[in-house]
C-alpha cells in the first residue's frame, strides 16, 4: 500500500461474457491494487460505462449481445466515454480481430489468460497515458477559451504549425517589480491571481487564447487556432475591457490601503506561424514571427508613451473606424529597419478627439 | 502412461500467483461454462445457427486454455474454425468428440483439487 500511490491504482471495467475469463482478469488487477467491475457483455457495459467513473476498460471482442467491435464503435460517439481507454482481451489465435480494433481506436491488447508481468505493465501504461491526458485536458480548459478546448479536444493535437492571419496582444503590469518588494509574498501572489483572472476573462470573452504567462505579463492570441475575421477588432476590445477592469481593481485595492497597478498592452495584427509546440503530454498553443515581436515591443514601448494599449497599423486598418485610435510619433523598433506607424487607442473615459481612420 | 488431459504446471502456477481457494473457484466457474457451453454448442448446431455455436466454441476454448486443459481447448478452437467457415455440417463428430472429453477434464480437475 506504501509504494503505490493515486496515480497508479484505477477503477476498471471488465466485459467479457466468460466467467472464467473474468475472475482470472479481475484477480489479477485487484492484485495490482486495481478496484475492479464487471459486465458480462457490451450492452451492459455501455450502461455501466455511461454512469461513469471508470479510468480504464478490459474488453472481450467475442461476445453475445453487443460484441467488442460495437461496444469500441459505440464508444468513439459518445463525447463523455471516447477518451476511456480501452484494452482489448483476445485469444492469441485472434490477433487480426485485435488489428482492426487498435484501428478502432483501442488502446492496447491483451492475450488471455494475461501474463501477471505483462498485464500489469500494460494496464499501468494506459493508465499513465489516460492521466497525462487529463491533465492535458484541464491544461487546455484552463488556457484556452471553451470553443479553442472544444475545438482541440475534438481535433486532437497536430504539433505541425501553419501560417494564420491573427492578432498577437502583450501586456504586462507596470512597475511589478516595485509593487512585489512593498508588500509580502501572499499579497503578491493573491494580486497575481486576481489580474490573471480578470484578463483571462476579458480575453476569452472575445474569444482569444491566452498561451503564454510569464511572471506579470501574458500573452494572448486572437483569429487563431479558431478563426475571427474580425480579430483586430476582438483584440483591441479585449484590451479595453482588461484596462477597464483593472481600473475598478484598483478602486478596491485603494479601499484596502494597497498599492493601485497599471497595465501596458502591445498589439500586433499579421501573419503569424502559430501551432502546439512541446511534447505529446504537454503542450502549448503558440504564434511566433514578426507580428509577434511587434506586439511585445509596442508593449515595451507604452512605457515610453504613458498610453496603456499601443496598436501597429495592421490592427488600426482592422478595426474599420469602430474604435477610434490616435496615431503616435512614428517611431523606431528594434529589430524593424524602418519607422513603424504607432497608434493609442484611448479609454472610453478620456473623450477622444476626433481622429479615427479616414 | 496415459497423458493428463489437464495441464498440471498451469494449475500449480494459478494457485502460486493466486491461492487454492481461488483456483477451486475457477475450476467450478469452468465446469459451470462448460456444461453450458456444450448445451449450447448442441442447440445451435440442430438449429442451424452458426455465430451462436461460434461464440460457445470460442468461450470454452477460452476458459479451458486459461485452466490448463490445453487438449481440449484445441478441440474448441477446431468447432470454432468450423463454425467461423460456415461449415457446421462437419461438426456433429467433433462436438461429441468434445462432450466426451469433458468428463475426463473434469475428473482431472477434482483430482488436482483433492491432491493439493
Amino acid at each position: 500500500m506504501g509504494r503505490s500511490h493515486a496515480a497508479e491504482s484505477g477503477r476498471l471495467l471488465v466485459v467479457d461474457d466468460n466467467k472464467v475469463n473474468r475472475l482470472l482478469l479481475g484477480r489479477g488487477l485487484e492484485q495490482h491494487g486495481h478496484s475492479v467491475e464487471f459486465a458480462e457483455n457490451g450492452v451492459q457495459a455501455l450502461e455501466m460505462l455511461r454512469k461513469g467513473g471508470f479510468d480504464l476498460v478490459l474488453l472481450d471482442i467475442m461476445m453475445p449481445e453487443l460484441d467488442g467491435y460495437q461496444v469500441l464503435e459505440q464508444l468513439t460517439t459518445e463525447p463523455d466515454l471516447r477518451d476511456i481507454p480501452v484494452i482489448m482481451t483476445s485469444a492469441n489465435d485472434e490477433l487480426d480481430s485485435v488489428v482492426r480494433c487498435i484501428e478502432m481506436g483501442a488502446e492496447d491488447f491483451l492475450v488471455k489468460p494475461p501474463n501477471p508481468v505483462l498485464l500489469k505493465a500494460r494496464i499501468g501504461a494506459s493508465l499513465e497515458k489516460k492521466r497525462l491526458r487529463d491533465q492535458q485536458r484541464q491544461l487546455i480548459r484552463r488556457f484556452a477559451t471553451p470553443e479553442v478546448a472544444e475545438e482541440l479536444l475534438a481535433n486532437g493535437f497536430e504539433l505541425g504549425g501553419k501560417f494564420v492571419d491573427a492578432t498577437a496582444m502583450f501586456s504586462d503590469i507596470r512597475g511589478f517589480t516595485s509593487i512585489a518588494e512593498s508588500q509580502s509574498p501572499t499579497d503578491t501572489i493573491e494580486l497575481l491571481n486576481t489580474y490573471y483572472t480578470l484578463m483571462f476573462d476579458a480575453i476569452s470573452g472575445q474569444g482569444g487564447t491566452v498561451n503564454q504567462m510569464v511572471g506579470d505579463g501574458l500573452m494572448a492570441i486572437f483569429g487563431a487556432p479558431v478563426p475571427h475575421s474580425d480579430h483586430p477588432l476582438r483584440a483591441v476590445r479585449a484590451a479595453l475591457e482588461m484596462v477597464e477592469l483593472v481600473q475598478l481593481f484598483n478602486q478596491g485595492q485603494s479601499a484596502q490601503g494597497k498599492a493601485p497597478i497599471q497595465i501596458g498592452i502591445g498589439i500586433a495584427s499579421g501573419r503569424v506561424i502559430a501551432g502546439f509546440t512541446g511534447t505529446q503530454s504537454r503542450a502549448t498553443y503558440t504564434c511566433v514571427g514578426d507580428t509577434v515581436n511587434l506586439a511585445a515591443r509596442l508593449e515595451a514601448h507604452t512605457k515610453v508613451l504613458g498610453h496603456p494599449i499601443l496598436i501597429d497599423e495592421n490592427t488600426w486598418q482592422g478595426l474599420g473606424g469602430e474604435i477610434p485610435a490616435i496615431e503616435q510619433e512614428a517611431t523606431q523598433l528594434r529589430g524593424k529597419s524602418a519607422a513603424v506607424r504607432v497608434f493609442a487607442v484611448p479609454l472610453p473615459a478620456e473623450t477622444p478627439e476626433p481622429q479615427g481612420p479616414r | 502412461m496415459a497423458k493428463s488431459p489437464v495441464d498440471i504446471s498451469t494449475l500449480k502456477d494459478l494457485v502460486a500467483n493466486t491461492d487454492m481457494a481461488f483456483v477451486q473457484e475457477l475450476i467450478e466457474a469452468f465446469l459451470e461454462d462448460g456444461r453450458e457451453q456444450i448445451a449450447a454448442m448442441r442447440q445451435s448446431l440442430a438449429s442451424g445457427d452458426a455465430l451462436v455455436f461460434q461464440r460457445a466454441a470460442h468461450s470454452l476454448k477460452s476458459s479451458s486454455a486459461s485452466i490448463g486443459a490445453l487438449e481440449f481447448s484445441d478441440l474448441a478452437k477446431e468447432l470454432e474454425m468450423l463454425a467461423k467457415q460456415g461449415n457446421l455440417p462437419a461438426a456433429p463428430e467433433k462436438l461429441e468428440q468434445i462432450a466426451s472429453a469433458f468428463p475426463t477434464v473434469e475428473q482431472a480437475l477434482q483430482a488436482f483439487q483433492h491432491g493439493s
